[in-house]
C-alpha cells in the first residue's frame, strides 16, 4: 500500500510541469482541429509514434534488404555496391552440408548450429520446467504470491546481471565447484570446457526466463473450469489420467503460445551467454546474433552486407515461427468460438 | 520434538501426506534457494576483500584475517590464536614466515620473539565489509557517469515511451478513420521484428542522424513499443465513448479530452507500461553496446561488461557494482512485482 501512495506521489510530481505544457499547446492544437476536423486530430495523435516506427523500425526493415545485397566495408548505402545474391551465395555455400568446416562461411555455420541445438534442448527444458512449476504454484497453497514471485524474480534481471552472477558461481574456484566438492565430485570446468559451457549456457537461460512462462501457464490452468476436476474426482478418475485428459489438452492453447515465444526467444539468444563465455570456448557457445554483432560490428574489417544477410535468414525462421503461432492460436479460438 | 513435528506436519481437515506434497514442497523450497540463492551469493560476495574472495572453501559472510598495529612496525601485522606448550591460549601477531616457522611477538609486549610451528596457530578471523568495493568504482572509476547515463536513458525512454504510446492509443481506440485497422496490424507484427534483425541498417540511420555516441541514439529506436500501443488501446477500449461525447458537448477541444479525460483514467495500464518500460529499458543491453563507443557514455550494463571483459577481472568491484545495476530492479520486484504478474497473465506479453 504504501508503494502504491509514493507512486502516486512521484507521478503527481513528474505530471505537474508536463501539466502546463499541455495547457499551453491547446490553443495552437484547438485551432489544428477547426482545421483538419477529427480525422486531422487522429493523425495528429498517431504521428509521433509512428514516426519514430517508422524510422527506426520500419524503414531499417526494408533497407535491410538492400544491404544484403551489397558489398564492402561501407556504412552507408550511397558507398556500396550491389553484389546480387553473393552474400547469401557465401553464407549458404557448403562442400559438404554435414561438415561445417567445408562451408566458406564455415563461422555462420557453427553459429547457426549451435543455435539449433540451443533452441532444441532450451525449449524442451524450459517447457518441462515451466509446467511443473505452473501445476505446483495452481495448488493449493498458502501464500501463492509469495511463491509465484520467487520464480519470476530471475525474469526482471537484467542480462548482463544474469550472465555476470553465474559467471563468478561457475567459474573453476566457484561455489558451485565447492558445492560438489562436499559431495565429493571433482571440479567440473564449467565455462572452460566445450561441452559444459555449452549445457550451463542452456541452464542459465533457462534459470533466467522460466518464471515469466510458468506465470502464462498458470494463468491458462486457473482458467480451466474447477467443475471438470470435480466431476473427475466424483468418477474416481486416477490423477495421472486426469492430467492427460483434462488439465493438457485445456491446457494447449497456452502452452503453445508458450512454445512458440521461447523459441522465437531463443532463436535470438545473445545477451546472457555473451556476457556468460563471451562465445567461447572457442566458439561453441557462440550464437547466431553473436555472429551477426561480431561480423557487423566488432570485427576490425566489418561486414555490414554480409550480417544483413545472415540477419535475414535469422528474420525468415522468426516469421515462421510467428506465422505458426498465428495459425496456431487461431484454431484455438475457432475451436473457443466452437464450444 | 516428535509432537513439534506433528504441529509441524499437521494438516487441514487431517488429510494425510501424499506424495505429490512433499514433491510440491521440496520444488517450491528448492525454487527459493535456486531464484534467490544466487543473487544472494553475490550481495555476499561483493562485500569480500579481493583476499576474501581468492579463499577456497569459500565463506558466506565476508572473514578476513584481523590485523593489528604493533609498534616499531609501520605496517599492521595479521593476529594468530596460538595455544602454548601449557595448554594457553594467546593472540600473537606474526612478523614472518620462515618456513614451518612463525616468527611472532606480543602485541602487548613487541620485545621478545616467539618462534612457533606454522601447524601450531589459527588465524583469528573477524567478519569486515569491504565497502570500499562500492565507493571506489565510483570514485576513481567513470560508475558513477554509467549510472548518472542509464538512469537518464530509463526516464527519458520511458517518459518518451508513455507519451507517444498513449496518443497512438488514444487514435487507435477512440477514433473511426480508414485504414486504422492496418495500422494496428502493421503495430503488431513488428512484434516479429525483433532488434537483432534489423541491427545494421538501424545503425546505418542512427549514424547518418548523427546519434551515434549519443545517449538519444540509444533511447529513440526503442521507444516506439508495439506492446505499449497494444496494452494501452486495449485499456482505452473499455473507457466508455459516452464520456468522450459528453466532453465534446461541452466544448472540449480534443487534446482536452485525450489530456484531461482519457489519460487519467487510464492511470492503470500507464503505469504497468511504465514499470514495464523502466525495466526493459534500464536492462538494454545489445543496442547500446553497439551505438556508445565512448567511455564516458556507456551505460551501467555495457560499462558492466565491458570491465567484467578485462583480461584481469577486477571481481571485487565487479561483484559490487553488478549488485547497483541489481539494486533498482530488486526493488521493483519487492514493491511492484504484482503490477507486473498480473500485467504478464492479463496479456501474455513481455
Amino acid at each position: 500500500m504504501a508503494a502504491s501512495t509514493i507512486m502516486k506521489k512521484t507521478g503527481a510530481a513528474l505530471v505537474a510541469p508536463v501539466g502546463w505544457l499541455a495547457a499551453l499547446i491547446d490553443p495552437p492544437l484547438r485551432a489544428l482541429q477547426k482545421a483538419t476536423g477529427l480525422n486531422g486530430m487522429a493523425a495528429f495523435f498517431l504521428a509521433p509514434n509512428m514516426a519514430i516506427f517508422g524510422i527506426f523500425v520500419l524503414f531499417p526493415l526494408v533497407i535491410n534488404f538492400a544491404y544484403s545485397m551489397t558489398g564492402g566495408s561501407a556504412l552507408f548505402l550511397s558507398g556500396r555496391t550491389y553484389v546480387g545474391a553473393e552474400q547469401y551465395e557465401r553464407l549458404l555455400t557448403c562442400e559438404n552440408y554435414l561438415d561445417k568446416r567445408s562451408c566458406v562461411e564455415d563461422l555462420f555455420w557453427n553459429a547457426a548450429g549451435n543455435t539449433a541445438l540451443f533452441v532444441l534442448f532450451q525449449v524442451a527444458l524450459m517447457t518441462v520446467v515451466a509446467m511443473i512449476t505452473a501445476l505446483i504454484l495452481n495448488r493449493e497453497l498458502r501464500a501463492r504470491g509469495f511463491w509465484r514471485a520467487v520464480f519470476f524474480f530471475p525474469v526482471l534481471l537484467s542480462p548482463v546481471v544474469v550472465g555476470l552472477i553465474w559467471r563468478w558461481i561457475l567459474q573453476r574456484q566457484g561455489l558451485l565447484n565447492y558445492l560438489l566438492h562436499q559431495f565429493g565430485i571433482d571440479q567440473v570446468l564449467w565455462l572452460t570446457d566445450r561441452f559444459w559451457a555449452f549445457a550451463a549456457a542452456i541452464m542459465v537461460s533457462v534459470w533466467a526466463h522460466m518464471g515469466f512462462y510458468a506465470l502464462i501457464l498458470l494463468a491458462g490452468l486457473q482458467a480451466i473450469p474447477k467443475d471438470l476436476y470435480e466431476a473427475a474426482e466424483m468418477d474416481g478418475t486416477r490423477p495421472a489420467r486426469v492430467f492427460w485428459r483434462i488439465t493438457l489438452p485445456l491446457l494447449m492453447p497456452n502452452l503453445i503460445v508458450v512454445i512458440v515465444l521461447a523459441l522465437i526467444r531463443a532463436v535470438q539468444i545473445f545477451d546472457e551467454v555473451y556476457v556468460l563465455t563471451g562465445g567461447g570456448p572457442g566458439t561453441s557457445t557462440m550464437f547466431l546474433t553473436q555472429y551477426i554483432y561480431e561480423i557487423g560490428f566488432a570485427q576490425l574489417i566489418r561486414n555490414p552486407g554480409l550480417a544483413a544477410a545472415a540477419s535475414i535468414l535469422m528474420g525468415a525462421v522468426l516469421v515462421v515461427l510467428t506465422l505458426l503461432q498465428l495459425a496456431a492460436s487461431r484454431r484455438n479460438q475457432n475451436a473457443g468460438a466452437a464450444k | 520434538m516428535s509432537r513439534v513435528a506433528e504441529f509441524l506436519l499437521r494438516r487441514r481437515g487431517g488429510a494425510s501426506w501424499h506424495w505429490t506434497d512433499i514433491f510440491t514442497w521440496a520444488w517450491l523450497i528448492g525454487g527459493v534457494i535456486m531464484m534467490f540463492g544466487p543473487a544472494i551469493w553475490l550481495v555476499g560476495s561483493s562485500f569480500k576483500s579481493p583476499a576474501a574472495l581468492a579463499e577456497f572453501p569459500p565463506t558466506i559472510l565476508p572473514y578476513v584475517t584481523a590485523e593489528a598495529m604493533v609498534e616499531g612496525h609501520d605496517k599492521p601485522l595479521p593476529l594468530y590464536r596460538v595455544t602454548g606448550e601449557d595448554g594457553e591460549t594467546r593472540v600473537l601477531a606474526q612478523l614472518r614466515r620462515v618456513g614451518i616457522v612463525a616468527q611472532m611477538i606480543d602485541p602487548q609486549a613487541p620485545g621478545e620473539i616467539v618462534k612457533v610451528n606454522i601447524a601450531e596457530r589459527t588465524p583469528v578471523r573477524e567478519i569486515s565489509f569491504a565497502t570500499e568495493n562500492y565507493t571506489e568504482p565510483f570514485l576513481h572509476f567513470d560508475f558513477l557517469l554509467y549510472l548518472r547515463n542509464s538512469v537518464f536513458v530509463t526516464l527519458m525512454a520511458t517518459l518518451i515511451t508513455l507519451v507517444t504510446n498513449s496518443m497512438a492509443a488514444f487514435a487507435l481506440s477512440k477514433y473511426q478513420f480508414r485504414g486504422r485497422s492496418f495500422v494496428m496490424l502493421l503495430i503488431l507484427a513488428t512484434l516479429m521484428v525483433p532488434l537483432s534483425v534489423i541491427l545494421v541498417p538501424l545503425y546505418s540511420i542512427i549514424s547518418a542522424m548523427g546519434l551515434f555516441n549519443s545517449l538519444w541514439g540509444v533511447i529513440l529506436p526503442t521507444v516506439a513499443t508495439p506492446t505499449g500501443v497494444f496494452l494501452l488501446r486495449q485499456y482505452m477500449l473499455t473507457i466508455p465513448d459516452e464520456l468522450i461525447d459528453a466532453a465534446r458537448m461541452d466544448r472540449a477541444s480534443e487534446w482536452q479530452i485525450y489530456w484531461r479525460i482519457v489519460l487519467p483514467l487510464t492511470a492503470p495500464a500507464l503505469a504497468v507500461l511504465a514499470i514495464f518500460s523502466v525495466v526493459w529499458r534500464w536492462n538494454d543491453f545489445l543496442w547500446p553496446l553497439i551505438v556508445l563507443s565512448r567511455k564516458e557514455l556507456y551505460t551501467l550494463q555495457v560499462g558492466l561488461n565491458t570491465y567484467a571483459g578485462e583480461l584481469n577481472v577486477q571481481w571485487h568491484y565487479i561483484l559490487a557494482m553488478t549488485v547497483v545495476t541489481m539494486l533498482p530492479v530488486v526493488l521493483v520486484f519487492v514493491f511492484l512485482q504484482r503490477f507486473i504478474t498480473t500485467g504478464i497473465a492479463g496479456t501474455g506479453l513481455k
